[in-house]
């Protein structure tokens, strides 16, 4: 487990770092794509639902839609705060409150 | 001196907001990985070593269900691969600076300092002490990130048993508010669509494999439907 850890940051280290380093010290040698920038755009929001939709919709594995699934109601307030209010927080906490309020009640 | 301290305050001052911003999904990010049983020496390297906010989280939750070491690898290159873009915006103003400031600035930057550096620089061009000003921001929210972590950590271990409190939500949620206010943008939300959909079909692939196929179809999607969206209407390019 430590080794694989240490292996794990090791790692992430050497990409992060090195995409920072990578025109600031190598700009000369390199030049960004147009494509890429525009791909880049989409990013976030392809990885972070990516990682969102199994938890919420599947959060042991099989796909849930049962009132027994508390993550799903969280899941969508929170998602719903944040797409009107435009506070991150604020639909994080609202999240949370729906989540526990759901697995205390149902 | 004061004419190195004061572009070095002011840098740190301009990112205020971003510190305060920060400071909760510092405390998350802390919190989470130990409840997810990631040992705090490893914690607080994440945050020491790598200082990528979003990749972290990512990777925590990799890290959580078992994921492959180069799935998390790839998975934090796509993920802060938007940092080669801020690298190369910034060349212009970094490229009379001696290697060691472009070595150390490089390694702090972030979102946040990329947008407070980039304004000022833009609006008040290449001064002598912009390199300052930039270390100002650079260390501020780095200093931050740290404490924030750090109180994260002292939560997660004072209070055992989080992970059955559903803290493992907390991360689903942050996403969730996260994503949801760029939905309202057309190939957003059709790349936040399609790696929704093939990350709950690919969940079942060993190794977290579905996460890395997911971003791609999302990526790839949300491409396709910009260049479908500007080509079929032109006329709304010139008022946008």
């Amino acid at each position: 487990m430590s080794l694989q850890l240490l292996l794990t940051i090791a790692g992430m280290v050497v990409v992060t770092y090195g995409i920072r380093l990578s025109f600031l010290v190598f700009g000369h040698k390199l030049s960004f794509p147009a494509w890429l920038s525009r791909a880049l755009h989409y990013v976030p929001a392809a990885v972070l639902t990516a990682l969102i939709v199994p938890m919420a919709l599947a959060p042991q594995g099989a796909i849930d839609l049962s009132p027994g699934n508390a993550y799903l109601p969280g899941t969508l307030a929170a998602a719903a705060v944040a797409l009107f209010s435009r506070h991150t927080l604020a639909a994080i906490v609202s999240g949370f409150v729906v989540y526990g309020l759901w697995r205390w009640l149902v | 001196m004061s004419q190195r301290l004061t572009p070095l305050w002011a840098g740190a001052r301009d990112s205020l907001p971003m510190l305060v911003g920060a400071a909760p999904f510092g405390v998350i990010f802390g919190t989470l990985a130990i409840a997810t049983g990631i040992p705090a020496w490893a914690t607080l390297a994440l945050s020491a070593l790598v200082f990528a906010g979003s990749s972290q989280f990512v990777a925590v939750s990799l890290i959580g269900s078992g994921a492959a070491l180069p799935v998390i690898w790839l998975t934090t290159f796509v993920v802060n691969l938007r940092h080669a873009l801020y690298s190369a915006t910034l060349l212009p103003y970094a490229r009379h600076l001696p290697a060691r400031w472009r070595w150390s600035l490089a390694f702090w930057l972030t979102d946040e300092t990329f947008a407070v550096v980039e304004h000022r620089l833009r609006q008040q061009g290449n001064e002598s002490d912009g390199a300052w000003y930039w270390l100002g921001s650079s260390l501020a929210m780095y200093g931050n990130w740290q404490l924030w972590t750090i109180i994260g950590v002292l939560l997660g271990q004072s209070v055992p048993g989080l992970a059955d409190l559903g803290l493992d939500f907390a991360m689903v949620a942050t996403f969730a508010a996260i994503v949801a206010p760029q939905l309202k943008k057309r190939p957003v939300l059709v790349a936040a669509l399609l790696a929704g959909v093939v990350a709950l079909l690919a969940r079942e692939l060993p190794f977290k494999l579905g996460l890395m196929l997911a971003a791609l179809a999302g990526v790839a999607g949300g491409v396709l439907a910009e260049r479908l969206a500007t080509s079929s209407k032109p006329e709304m390019k010139e008022t946008t």
